[in-house]
């Protein structure tokens, strides 16, 4: 944790203080505390069932701590009252595991949804505007197109156009490869590292695709669900080849684990 | 965002050109809060007036994202519309790098977002009957396999998910007692009120109980049972099977192996054949019972008269045939339903249309069949 804050000149966007996570008397997460910065990509990993997606989840407000903070751009969404959570929710958009786009309404719908909610835009300039965004995750031509009548991968990519539509300072991201092939899940590599370039949008990612992190992690956390908290925090590569914990180490260079 | 909420958080200035063309310059953030009235108060000054060059310059913009290229490509489309050119000018790395993966020279073209539906009301039409056809037909054949399917559990009674079977007689019967009951009470009581006030007239009070007894066991009976079972259970059938093919479950079972019909449509089909005909018998029951409560309270009969000249009216044949038209809507509410079921495709809101359509056929097929089943005993009985 030291060496994060050590980083000088970031500003801390999203600040995770002692939060402790339980689905009814058990207990997921314990004293989780880390910073992440305006601008980077950070990556939220671990193996199967050690609490990401329940950490995600507690990030973006689905769930309220057990015990702790969660502070986004300055606000506690663990104690904010419903206004300031919700000024919160239009900082952020997040990409679910499976795109989460609404069946009944084609991708130009679901994309231009949140757009005529929240800017006086006339209806000619949403329809550029939801034309570019299709285009920047390279789905030009899908603007009619209902959610069942595309690819997985597709899907993915449209979620990224919909949780993206009021450019949001941060984008969480639950498992962007998973069920998409090797090609598929570059591309979305590829995706977020260009919007990362070109917006500066924050990215938060929960993922245990190695290819992935080693592609786009600027820092890492790794949880364990015995440690119940975070075991590693740093740069991917160098934790591949200097961590000291057995354990991260056989994560990053993909060994089986003692099991006995 | 939040900082654009800021009144100050954008400005332009225009200025000309020597050569005849205007210079806008754009200055603060170009984003998501800043777009819409950045083109509310610049299109207007565009717009309408032939300009031969508008350069806009984005020397002093401070944040720019897709909203601010909303704004250029409009600007651009507005000055070329009008046989003007455009241009852009201080463009830096950043912004150069979100038009460019904007395509932002190719979005000329604006075409609306087509309608889906093919425009000839002919080609509508055919459509339309195509899909009723295909529709026919999957009918046909998924009635052939619930057939294939019950005449295997009839060769091997052990295949049949007995649990299940159980558990939606369980569902479909005994959790729905309660309202059936309450209905045909109150629906029994109506009938003998609205009968006695007639039938007070001719001092034939006593054939209350005649009347009552004989519609609810032949019709009404059998009729609201069928549609309280089809509001609840034939509803709940195609909402349960369209969420398992939405979220692939059919699939998985079929690939597993297992027969979807025999797995999934039978033991509700059997559980509903088997428990609606009691259903209906409850039904006739507190029908009666209202009509009795009436007849004793309003009537000045006794309970014993009423019951008597129910028992003189009723044949036996009357509760059975009523008992086995409630055995057939069962089984049309339960195919239907089912069917409706596995017709779904896509998400939510499919599985929501199957729902109301499980319903709304039923109930229609209800009254048609009962109908058939009315001709039937006219030149039959």
């Amino acid at each position: 944790m030291n060496s994060a804050s050590e980083k000088k000149g970031k500003r801390p966007i999203i600040q995770v203080r002692d939060l402790e996570a339980r689905y009814g008397e058990e207990v997921i997460l314990n004293q989780v505390t880390f910073d992440v910065y305006d601008g980077e990509i950070f990556v939220i990993l671990g193996g199967s069932g050690c609490g990401k997606s329940t950490l995600l989840k507690h990030m973006v407000g689905l769930i309220r701590p057990y015990a702790g903070q969660v502070m986004i751009d300055g606000d506690d969404i663990s104690r904010c009252d419903t206004a300031t959570f919700h000024r919160v929710l239009r900082k952020i958009g997040i990409l679910y595991q499976g795109g989460a786009l609404f069946g009944s309404m084609t991708l130009a719908q679901n994309i231009s949804l949140p757009v005529e909610e929240y800017t006086d835009l006339t209806p000619e300039a949403i329809v550029a505007l939801v034309r570019m965004k299709l285009s920047l995750v390279h789905l030009n031509g899908y603007e009619d197109h209902l959610p069942s009548e595309i690819s997985g991968g597709m899907k993915k990519r449209a979620g990224l156009a919909r949780a993206m539509a009021l450019n949001p300072k941060i984008l969480f991201f639950d498992e962007p490869s998973a069920g998409l092939d090797p090609v598929t899940s570059a591309g979305i590599d590829h995706l977020i590292l260009h919007i990362n370039k070109a917006l500066g949008t924050t990215m938060v990612i929960v993922t245990h695709e190695l290819q992935s992190i080693f592609t786009v992690a600027q820092r890492v956390i790794m949880l364990d669900s015995e440690a119940k908290g975070i075991i590693a925090e740093g740069d991917p590569e160098f934790l591949r080849d200097h961590s000291s914990n057995p354990t991260v180490r056989s994560f990053f260079n993909r060994q089986a684990e003692d099991i006995s | 965002m939040a900082k654009s909420d800021h009144p100050q958080s954008w400005n332009f200035e225009v200025s000309d050109h020597f050569s005849g063309g205007i210079i806008l310059h754009l200055e603060g953030r170009m984003d998501a809060a800043s777009a819409a009235p950045m083109l509310h108060r610049i299109i207007p000054l565009v717009k309408g007036r032939s300009i031969r060059s508008l350069a806009v310059d984005l020397k002093e913009v401070t944040y720019f994202d897709d909203f601010g290229a909303l704004v250029l490509v409009e600007l651009r489309d507005t000055v070329t519309r009008g046989g003007g050119e455009f241009a852009l000018e201080n463009v830096n790395e950043k912004i150069g790098e979100i038009l460019s993966i904007l395509n932002f020279e190719a979005t000329q073209e604006r075409v609306p977002f087509a309608d889906k539906r093919s425009p000839n009301v002919f080609s509508r039409l055919g459509e339309g009957a195509l899909r009723h056809l295909s529709e026919m037909k999957f009918l046909t054949s998924f009635a052939g396999s619930v057939f294939l399917a019950l005449g295997h559990i009839l060769f091997h009674p052990r295949s049949l998910r007995r649990d299940d079977t159980l558990l939606y007689m369980q569902k479909t019967g005994v959790d729905a007692l309660p309202i059936v009951g309450l209905i045909s009470f109150l629906l029994g009581l109506i009938i003998a009120f609205m009968s006695s006030v007639q039938l007070q007239q001719f001092g034939a009070n006593v054939y209350v109980a005649s009347l009552v007894s004989l519609a609810m066991t032949r019709e009404l009976g059998p009729i609201m049972t069928a549609i309280i079972v089809a509001g609840r259970s034939g509803s709940a059938f195609a909402a349960e099977l369209g969420t398992m093919k939405v979220s692939e479950e059919v699939d998985a079972l079929f690939t597993m192996g297992f027969d979807p019909t025999r797995f999934l449509v039978v033991p509700k089909l059997l559980a509903s054949v088997i428990v609606v005909p009691f259903l209906t018998l409850f039904s006739d029951l507190f029908g009666i019972a209202g009509g009795l409560l009436v007849g004793v309270f309003m009537l000045d009969l006794t309970a014993g008269a009423y019951i008597a000249k129910t028992v003189e009216t009723l044949a036996l044949f009357d509760v059975y045939w009523g008992l086995l038209k409630s055995a057939v809507f069962a089984l049309l509410i339960s195919w239907i339903g089912c069917f409706r079921g596995f017709r779904v495709a896509g998400g939510a809101a499919s599985v929501g249309q199957a729902t109301t359509s499980a319903v709304v056929s039923s109930i229609f097929l209800i009254i048609l069949t009962d109908s058939v089943f009315s001709v039937i005993l006219r030149y039959w009985g």
